[in-house]
């Protein structure tokens, strides 16, 4: 840890409401200085600072009210971010899609390297990172006297505590100029009540072994009883039974939950790049070859649309 | 739109099981079976068939990287490119000297659309695409998964966390692609014939003024902690029993 290290931590917010990957980086924010952090909250709704106030390891929110933030568009947020990190050793994001959109563009105003997927801080500039979808891990040194520009892997960090009362500072939109060759047109998310993929304790996820979204059901109907999240693996994402934002895996979603059910999914390297950091991991699959009983903690050869209702009963 | 540029990088194989070296340096590439980063051979797919819709008139693919990337430069003209570039440089080179040759090639181009993946599946670092359009001053759309050409814009969907996003964006643009943007055709025998008469430059690095130094020193590559191997049950109340002892349902 350096103890004079000055970081700045960019905020993620859907919603109104800060995202927990936000959380996560600041967890990270921990190994790095002993000073906490400044997080900046760009966006278009007060209420997003005043959440931002009371996670821990922030000294100040720094919020910068703005309706041209209102849907966080990289090309428009980068210049402003590179101006404000001149004054901190350390610029952050989560690794989210939000924050890999967003950061190489900081890095490149800044005119330095970045550093994608922290999972730990060795020392103050030594990083350690996933590389090659997670089958082999990359120890990085940054050279001294060069702004640190990174992403925090999620899986390798728990949110922080919200009890805090962080200062917050209300500042201006600096007077450089904005790009408007870029615009929103809309987002299609499923509305669920679920708990969200990358900060469930349990998660359920299903294959291409269910056949039909309507198949589905049986697992939804699963993780309710278990107050999971609900995942997927890239072939039955491709084949249409769910939407892009359940699939877990190197291209989707990268987690870490206490308790990972895999049904019907039989564990292509990229989906147990996204499942590795799992407590415990259970693979349900009739292929008794299917490689992800190799690391699987329970691994049950069964036909899932059998399993699942003796599991359901079981769990009552 | 006159020209598409389409950014390729040599990576080992997708199907490859990758070893760690024993000096644990990095990983064995040597008799390796390398080819083009597969999200990069997306970019290239999508670049050919604006190409072929009458909305491009030429499609240039360019890496960086050593003599040896003249053949995925080869596989990407048999595809349909119709020219290729090396910037020939055999040391590893990091995201941000790539995006700063790449945009001495953008200025000397001016290509309207660059395409590249939305990250090489070697090192997983997810930012030359974003550091080249901060670089250009131009638009950017990362993720994406679908695609349409306008006359002096793209509307773009995009593979996000929450869902899938839409965004409209003025050319000249990047976009960076993912894996449910299209499915790259596979290259016939009398393309690969065709695409040895194909122009490809060779580019000193040195003549770009860009300087190469290192960021970061790479300390060690090693193999993550394995996890250990589980056990086999038989039925849903022996799980049931399990998880139950281990806290996990109740």
């Amino acid at each position: 840890m350096d103890a004079d290290m000055k970081v700045l931590v960019v905020a993620e917010h859907n919603d109104g409401a800060i995202n927990p990957s936000t959380s996560k980086t600041l967890s990270c924010v921990a190994e790095l200085t002993s000073l906490g952090s400044d997080l900046l909250v760009m966006g278009n709704n007060s209420a997003l600072a005043e959440e931002a106030a009371r996670f821990q390891n922030v000294d100040s929110v720094l919020y910068m009210g703005n309706e041209i933030f209102e849907h966080q568009i990289a090309a428009v947020m980068s210049p402003v971010i590179a101006k404000i990190a001149q004054d901190y050793d350390c610029v952050l994001c989560p690794s989210t899609t939000f924050g890999r959109d967003l950061m190489p563009r900081i890095a490149a105003a800044l005119d330095v390297g970045q550093i994608t997927d922290i999972m730990n801080v060795v020392a103050p500039r030594t990083f350690k990172r996933p590389i090659y979808a997670g089958n082999a891990i990359q120890t990085i040194e940054i050279q001294d006297n060069v702004k640190i520009a990174a992403t925090v892997r999620l899986a390798s960090y728990k949110e922080v505590e919200t009890n805090n009362q962080a200062t917050i500072k209300n500042i201006e939109l600096p007077e450089i100029e904005l790009p408007s060759h870029t615009r929103f047109l809309r987002i299609e998310s499923e509305i669920t009540e679920r708990p969200d993929l990358q900060g469930a304790s349990v998660v359920v996820s299903g294959g291409r072994a269910f056949g039909s979204s309507e198949n589905f059901e049986l697992l939804y109907s699963l993780a309710d009883k278990l107050g999971a999240a609900v995942g997927a693996s890239r072939a039955a994402v491709d084949a249409g039974y769910v939407p892009n934002d359940m699939q877990v895996g190197q291209t989707g979603k990268i987690i870490s939950p206490d308790l990972y059910i895999a049904f019907g999914i039989s564990g292509a390297i990229q989906h147990l790049a996204g499942i590795k950091d799992a407590g415990t991991i259970v693979a349900v699959n009739k292929d008794a070859d299917a490689p992800i009983f190799e690391i699987a903690d329970f691994g049950i050869v069964a036909d899932l649309f059998e399993f699942i209702p003796e599991f359901l009963a079981k769990l009552g | 739109m006159e020209k598409i540029l389409v950014c390729l990088k040599r990576v080992v194989d997708y199907n490859v099981k990758i070893r760690i070296k024993p000096d644990e340096t990095d990983v064995v590439t040597e008799g390796v079976k390398m080819s083009i980063n597969p999200f990069d051979e997306i970019a290239l797919e999508e670049a050919l068939r604006i190409k072929e819709s009458g909305q491009a008139d030429e499609v240039i693919i360019v890496s960086v990287g050593s003599e040896d990337c003249q053949q995925q430069l080869r596989t990407g003209l048999a595809m349909g490119a119709d020219r290729a570039i090396l910037i020939e440089h055999s040391e590893n080179t990091e995201p941000l000297t790539v995006a700063k040759l790449l945009h001495q090639i953008v200025q000397q181009e001016q290509p309207k659309l660059i395409l590249l993946g939305k990250q090489a599946i070697d090192d997983d670092c997810n930012q030359t695409g974003q550091m080249l359009a901060e670089l250009c001053s131009y638009s950017q759309a990362t993720y994406a998964s679908k695609l349409s050409v306008g006359s002096n814009s793209l509307e773009v969907t995009r593979e996000v966390d929450q869902g899938l996003e839409t965004l409209e964006i003025d050319l000249p643009a990047i976009v960076t692609v993912d894996l449910r943007l299209n499915d790259p055709r596979y290259v016939k025998l009398p393309d690969i014939m065709k695409a040895k008469k194909k122009p490809l430059d060779v580019i000193n690095p040195n003549d770009l003024k860009i300087s190469m130094d290192p960021f970061f020193k790479v300390i060690s590559v090693t193999a993550p902690p394995p996890r250990e191997s589980g056990i086999k049950l038989n039925d849903a109340g022996e799980l049931f029993d399990a998880l139950k002892a281990k806290g996990l349902v109740d």
